[in-house]
């Protein structure tokens, strides 16, 4: 009666065979090695690519342990961190802007577990060291630039139409017109719905005058909202692609709410400024009227700014009156570099695209003589970089920008300019950073508490249940493996409150071979044969192993829809551990009771 | 054969029942004046703030330390040891108008500034906003877990059960958020974690017990129900004690070697496990009990067939 088909015993074979490969990977620990990708995705990662790097690494003396191509980019793998960093910074200064040179750690396991895609657990942020954001895209702000936008369209189109209107000006999200007669309100009515669809308008009076108010339709604001975060998204993977980090994560999260997972990047401040900053550039004519009339800068200056103006300020504190209508945005830049100007001070080079190029030339061509500001916008402050005078007309869509400060400060000016700019201002609504050196200690501490908890187990069951006390131990081993393997396999991250979850899966797990040794125990004392005693021992005991596991079970699967985070980690082993857990419990420790006892005629003893 | 309990009795536990049921409202209560006059000490998972954690080559100064930052403008934060004396966990409360972000920054310029081998191991920074959001999901699952448990337990086995059931693991999770609110240690994320775990451990627990009643309702001729319930309790002993004693076992493991982000976690399950062990045994079954199931709620009426009838 104990004896398992011979199939039975063959799927608990392949199951620890699967079981010890998967595992097997995590044993290996990683190497240092250095990522190279190309920054456009649109680039392919070719065999020229990897000749380039082989070459540039031989020319600089630097031995690799070997060069690997994958879809996305080329790893080297080296002996030791030293070569590691040496070989960054060689790659970093013949690939340049064009690719992205990163630091990585890559499993050292051997190539066949490889190709059988057996890969160690992913481990997560609090394990290997990084940081993790959740960033709240600034929706009001956004609508808002929306209709600063139409504000400007508007203002174009009633002129090309030559429709006459009193004032243009902009509350939040809506856009007011001023008219002084229904007929000429009308035909701005007619105008504006025909060529902006998306707009909601509404009729009004005052004593001032008729008015006409443009909002933005429900959809088109929900359309604006999805580009806006779809827009900081890419801006987000611009950035982090100059940061170089191998292995980010950018994820969408809700319907304004941005993830952003960066492992093993150590200069956390640097990486919070780059990602958190909303500059933009926007280029204005300076209102050379008012600023020639120091009475009007000086009363700008205690409040009473001219009409259609804006005061900001210069590095030096110089005030400047510069027009609200936008001439130019950072939108139309395609690239920008830091370097030099003519007389060696620190400037940014900057390409606008064709668009923009037209734009600019029709604007320095009709104000030569005048004076343009570049404004650079950030966190809701604006200021003046330069405010240049236009000498000639300015074609071809090459502009330098100078005015500042240090060679860093070109640097970052031109990084934040060249990898866009954020459609609506961000914030950093939670953060989790762990250091690099408690990211090792995370590991060393939940494998000793997970070890030593174990150990404490195996003890215990085999000085209590002897026999039946090493099959327990042996089946807990094997549950072990395969909650090991299964998440490697799955490639779920593990984090510290997931070794918890492995942990007390482990500790739980016990209770169904307690339950079954007890039930066994019950059965001899009511005077069963050894051999009816098992089988009536694991029969009996099945139904309350599943209504047990069912309902923690339950909790997990809740715990791993509401929870977040670290609440997540935890859940995700809790369930698997589960799984495995009542099929190594209950299958694998039937087998080797069987195998051990299944085949003794008359048995009188069970070791139990 | 080693036994933990030689027992050639059952024991009266249902004798007992209606003082442990006492006990068990006596605790609930105090539980619950606790939560709602002291209430929770919640983590900055919950309120919205910063906690860093800084690690020296030495053992840390704490005084000096939170006299550093005082003079630097951060006179709310609360600096403390934990785990070894070269390690300290600086908490700051939402600051209005200083982006978080810079304020981890900030703090660790100042302390920079006064020990130059200070080290950056950990920040956790949560707006209000999200810090709330965090608690709904929590008071959520909390929810969800507890339906789904009286669901799953009123399929299986009987209504009045999956009640007795959650009355028992509810008394569970209020001693523990009691005992969280006396001692106002704080409230975290992952000790939520380990709340809602325990609503899963003790469940299980529970469930092995009332599924031995279940059989001895099904099998034996005795009508009484104590009798019944009090033979399933002695027959399930060894494995709860057992059980709760291995899972306690590793659940120790991580309180003395997980480290501070596993301390509270490891600390809320070894509560939770001992309440719960008792109140699988003691609490749970009398409830059954006096909401009046019988024998018949578990044998099933013999089936008529309709032609059988001549």
């Amino acid at each position: 009666m104990n004896r398992y088909p011979l199939w039975k015993y063959l799927v608990v074979l392949v199951a620890l065979v699967i079981g010890l490969i998967y595992t097997l990977p995590n044993f290996y620990g990683e190497v240092p090695a250095v990522q190279v990708a190309p920054v456009r995705t649109t680039e392919k990662v070719d065999s020229a690519l990897m000749g380039r790097v082989e070459t540039v690494l031989a020319q600089a003396g630097i031995a690799a342990q070997g060069v690997s191509m994958s879809e996305r980019s080329i790893k080297a793998r080296f002996a030791n961190t030293d070569t590691q960093l040496k070989a960054k910074d060689a790659l970093q200064a013949v690939l340049g802007n064009g690719y992205t040179v990163a630091l990585n750690l890559l499993p050292a396991s051997p190539e066949w577990l490889s190709r059988l895609g057996a890969l160690p657990m992913y481990l997560g942020l609090d394990l290997r060291g990084g940081v993790h954001f959740l960033m709240q895209v600034d929706m009001p702000k956004a609508l808002e630039k929306a209709a600063e936008r139409y504000q400007g369209d508007i203002r174009t189109l009633l002129r090309e139409k030559k429709v006459r209107y009193g004032g243009i000006d902009r509350q939040g999200e809506a856009v007011t017109l001023r008219f002084s007669d229904a007929a000429t309100r009308d035909e701005a009515r007619q105008a504006i719905e025909a060529t902006y669809p998306d707009l909601l308008l509404a009729d009004s009076e005052t004593a001032e005058g008729l008015w006409l108010t443009a909002t933005l339709k429900e959809t088109a604001k929900k359309q604006t909202q999805e580009y806006a975060l779809q827009q900081n998204l890419t801006t987000l993977r611009n950035r982090v692609n100059e940061l170089g980090v191998a292995e980010p994560v950018i994820q969408q999260q809700g319907v304004d709410r941005v993830v952003v997972q960066l492992p093993g990047v150590q200069d956390t401040a640097k990486a919070k400024e780059i990602l958190g900053r909303t500059a933009t550039l926007e280029v204005r004519m300076v209102d050379e009227e008012a600023m020639q009339d120091t009475a009007r800068v000086q009363s700008a200056t205690a409040g009473q700014v001219p009409f259609g103006d804006e005061i900001y300020y210069e590095r030096n504190g110089q005030p400047v009156l510069v027009k609200k209508s936008v001439v130019l945005t950072g939108d139309y830049i395609t690239d920008a570099q830091p370097g030099f100007d003519n007389n060696g001070q620190s400037a940014v080079h900057v390409n606008l695209d064709g668009r923009g190029a037209r734009i600019f030339k029709n604007v320095t061509r009709e104000n030569v003589g005048k004076r343009m500001a570049i404004l650079l916008v950030e966190k809701g402050k604006t200021e003046v970089v330069t405010a240049p005078v236009i000498r000639e007309e300015i074609g071809g869509g090459r502009v330098q920008i100078t005015g500042m400060d240090s060679v860093e400060e070109s640097k970052d000016v031109a990084l934040l300019l060249r990898a866009g700019a954020l459609a609506a201002p961000m914030e950093i609504v939670e953060e989790r950073t762990v250091g690099p050196s408690l990211g090792a200690d995370n590991i060393q501490k939940g494998f000793n508490s997970t070890l030593y908890g174990f150990a404490a187990i195996a003890v215990f069951m085999v000085i209590y249940y002897q026999g039946f006390g090493i099959v327990s131990v042996l089946a807990l081993a094997t549950n072990m493996f395969l909650l090991v393997a299964l998440l490697s396999m799955l490639q779920a991250t593990l984090t510290l409150p997931g070794i918890a979850g492995i942990a007390l899966t482990l500790g739980m797990a016990i209770d169904a071979n307690v339950i079954i040794a007890e039930r066994i125990r019950e059965e001899l004392r009511n005077g069963n044969s050894p051999q009816a005693a098992i089988a009536a021992g694991y029969e009996r005991a099945w139904d309350t192993i599943l209504d047990s596991n069912v309902t923690t079970l339950i909790a997990g699967i809740a715990l791993f829809w509401l929870g977040s985070g670290p609440v997540r980690g935890f859940a995700v082993t809790l369930c698997l551990g589960i799984l495995t857990s009542m099929f190594s419990a209950v299958s694998v420790s039937r087998a080797m009771v069987n195998l051990t006892y299944g085949r003794a005629k008359r048995l009188t003893k069970v070791s139990i | 054969m080693i036994e933990l309990f030689h027992l050639k009795r059952d024991i009266p536990f249902m004798r007992w029942a209606r003082s442990t049921i006492y006990v068990s409202l006596a605790f609930i209560l105090a539980s619950v004046v606790l939560l709602a006059t002291k209430g929770l000490n919640l983590g900055v998972d919950f309120t919205g703030g910063t906690v860093m954690e800084v690690g020296y080559p030495g053992a840390a100064d704490v005084p000096a330390i939170r006299a550093v930052l005082a003079k630097s403008g951060y006179g709310d934060a609360q600096v403390q040891n934990f785990g070894t004396s070269s390690e300290v966990l600086v908490r700051l409360p939402v600051k209005a108008g200083v982006t978080s972000a810079q304020l981890s920054e900030n703090v660790m310029t100042v302390l920079r500034q006064a020990d130059a081998k200070v080290e950056m191991r950990r920040v956790e920074f949560v707006g209000p906003q999200v810090g709330g959001e965090l608690f709904e999901d929590g008071a959520l699952a909390l929810l969800v877990v507890s339906i789904g448990i009286v669901i799953y337990l009123a399929l299986r086995f009987e209504w009045r059960f999956s009640l007795g059931a959650i009355f028992a693991t509810a008394h569970d999770v209020f001693i523990v958020l009691g005992v969280w609110s006396l001692f106002q240690w704080e409230f975290s994320l992952t000790v939520l974690a380990a709340v809602l775990a325990l609503l899963g451990y003790s469940v299980n627990d529970t469930v092995v017990v009332f599924d031995r009643i279940r059989e001895n309702f099904r099998k034996t001729r005795m009508t009484d129900v104590a009798a019944i319930m009090d033979n399933a309790k002695t027959a399930t002993l060894s494995r709860t004690v057992i059980t709760s004693g291995t899972t306690l076992l590793m659940v120790l493991a991580m309180l003395f070697l997980g480290g501070e982000v596993l301390y509270g976690f490891a600390l809320a399950l070894a509560i939770g496990i001992v309440v719960g062990t008792y109140s699988s045994v003691l609490v749970a079954s009398p409830i059954v009990m006096w909401l009046g199931v019988s024998r018949e709620d578990f044998i099933k009426p013999p089936k008529q067939e309709p032609g059988a009838m001549v």
